[in-house]
């Protein structure tokens, strides 16, 4: 069930479009903001709030690749493979985080903190390669880095 | 030479006060005081600004589509989702001037009589998202944004709506369904969106880079605006390079410069130890330009004579030490994942074009797989599918069989990839 923050948050967004179904992308961000990821209650929540059905509103989630529709770590580590961070080298980091995280894209450690994702493009490109840990975005990077941009993170 | 687009790009940038004070708002004041909106258009027209997404349509003629008697809302919309790989162009726009994006977005909306605005941004820009949102308060608090602006009638509302992560989302049709809270599909065109876009009412959809081009524009006018330009097309490019080169980075300059220009003396030549072997001239779904193209004009007519597109002017260098197949399987894989599966041609052929690259890298090709790699080329080109995604993603391999083939031929004949392990 909705919270009362979700709810009122939710509602604001539908405030603001033509159509109750247009707040859909919003409220499933509000959703995530608050559980971190989006479940299949959660989907639920936001077609009943949008009079929705919750078909139509998982199609919007999935289609999405920033909306988590499996439970995700403390911190998302969003890895650029696009083409000028694989001119510049994005392999050898992704060796390396598997190294340092032992999980494959798309898994999170075993103490919840990590989830690694791959990511298109950054647009960061004349410092490639690049990757962002939650809101933090680091550039012209090499795998030697990495231990200690990790261990910021707890 | 004058940088209009870049010349006040500050980190952190200007904020509404000083953005005032070096001129900032006085083309806002100009068009909404004391042109008429078709008189905006009229100059914006003339100017010969092409649109910078990618694709160079006429940004006046563009406007001039929007059917102005038309009752009830009309909808301008900043097309910030920069997600095309290799660009990073609107970035630098978006993080170092916002107010120069807002200013842009109130004179075009008056352009074309709209009331609602948005600023489409993506996700993972995270510090330009905060820049934007800051900037837009600042609008409102200052009277350029919200009702009766400047005590002239016109009322305008502007909001900022980051994306959850999808290249399709970039493609004007994508990006309004997106904003309607839908899954990001494309639209059959026509009606096009200047007549039934955004909740089926008048829309126009511009890039950042286009729209920063706007104020000056109107301070200056059409004749200043072209005359930046070496080519017919009018004004300054932001233009970048990235890959093995000395000097990585992006450049307000003149359109037109050559592709010589931006390499060795903008992006300072390549790396000590590395040869050029091509370059995709505007992001991953443009044609290679190769050593034969160095003198080629970085403009709009230049690089189409030469076989590709500007695209974005922002250009990744393929070296001789990165694997032409890898580099390719690279964008197709991209393009494979970034396929909203809508039609058929694009969701099933561009992931057989990833596997069949992927093969003939791992030493598994066999010689059949070229031709059939260029029949996928020829069948999700243009025309054979839904929008551009699927014929932007058989730019870089049609034109890497052509100039890489001897490449492919060489994986597929020694069963592995002649690069090795590709350490750079």
């Amino acid at each position: 069930m909705l919270t009362t923050s979700e709810k009122e948050q939710i509602e604001k967004e539908i405030r603001q479009v033509p159509l109750k179904k247009a707040a859909c992308i919003e409220a499933l961000k509000i959703v995530q903001q608050h559980r971190r990821w989006v479940s299949d209650e959660g989907i639920r929540d936001v077609a009943d709030i949008l009079e929705m059905s919750p078909e139509e509103v998982d199609s919007v989630a999935t289609f999405y690749n920033l909306i988590f529709r499996q439970p995700v770590g403390r911190h998302i580590i969003l890895l650029c493979d696009s083409i000028s961070c694989y001119v510049m080298g994005f392999r050898d980091l992704h060796r390396q985080l598997v190294n340092l995280l032992n999980i494959q894209y798309g898994q999170t450690t075993p103490d919840g903190r990590f989830t690694l994702l791959p990511n298109p493009c950054l647009g960061t490109c004349d410092h490639a390669p690049a990757l962002m840990v939650d809101n933090d975005l680091y550039r012209d990077l090499a795998p030697d880095a990495l231990e200690n941009i990790l261990a910021k993170y707890t | 030479m004058e940088r209009p687009l870049t010349q006040h790009i500050t980190f952190p940038p200007l904020g509404l006060r000083q953005y005032e004070a070096v001129g900032g708002y006085q083309a806002a004041r100009k068009a909404i005081r004391h042109m008429t909106p078709q008189e905006v258009t009229a100059v914006v027209k003339e100017s010969n600004l092409k649109g910078r997404g990618g694709a160079g349509f006429s940004t006046g003629m563009k406007w001039s589509f929007v059917p102005m008697d038309v009752s009830g809302p009309k909808y301008l919309v900043a097309n910030a989702d920069e997600m095309e790989p290799g660009t990073f162009k609107d970035r630098w726009l978006l993080e170092g001037n916002p107010h120069q994006l807002i200013e842009g977005m109130i004179v075009s909306a008056f352009a074309i009589q709209a009331t609602e605005s948005f600023v489409f941004l993506r996700w993972a820009y995270k510090t330009a998202a905060a820049e934007v949102r800051k900037a837009i308060a600042e609008a409102y608090e200052a009277g350029y944004l919200g009702q009766d602006i400047l005590g002239s009638g016109y009322s305008l509302e502007m909001h900022l709506h980051t994306g959850v992560g999808r290249y399709m989302c970039g493609e004007e049709t994508a990006l309004l369904n997106s904003l309607e809270g839908k899954r990001a599909t494309p639209r059959a065109k026509p009606p096009f969106p200047q007549v039934s876009g955004l909740f089926g009412k008048p829309t126009i959809v511009n890039n950042v880079e286009t729209l920063s081009c706007i104020p000056h524009i109107i301070n200056k006018g059409a004749m200043w605006f072209q005359s930046l330009s070496h080519t017919a097309d009018g004004g300054t490019k932001i233009y970048g390079v990235s890959g093995k080169v000395n000097k990585p980075g992006a450049w307000e300059l003149p359109m037109g410069v050559t592709v010589r220009e931006l390499i060795e003396e903008h992006a300072g030549g390549m790396k000590n130890g590395y040869r050029f072997r091509g370059a995709l001239p505007g992001g991953a779904s443009t044609d290679f330009l190769v050593e034969e193209h160095m003198e080629v004009k970085m403009d709009f007519a230049g690089v189409a004579a030469a076989g590709s597109r500007l695209g974005t002017g922002t250009m990744v260098v393929l070296d001789d030490r990165t694997c032409p197949v890898g580099f390719v399987h690279n964008l197709e894989h991209f393009f494979a994942q970034e396929s909203c599966g809508f039609c058929t041609p694009c969701r099933e052929g561009l992931p057989w074009t990833e596997k069949l690259l992927w093969a003939i890298e791992q030493g598994q090709g066999r010689d059949e797989d070229l031709a059939l790699l260029a029949s996928h080329a020829a069948l999700l080109g243009p025309g054979n599918t839904f929008c551009a995604l699927a014929p932007g993603a058989m730019e870089p391999l049609q034109s890497a069989l052509k100039y890489f083939r001897d490449d492919f031929e060489r994986h597929i004949k020694e069963k592995k990839c002649p690069y090795g392990d590709h350490i750079h």
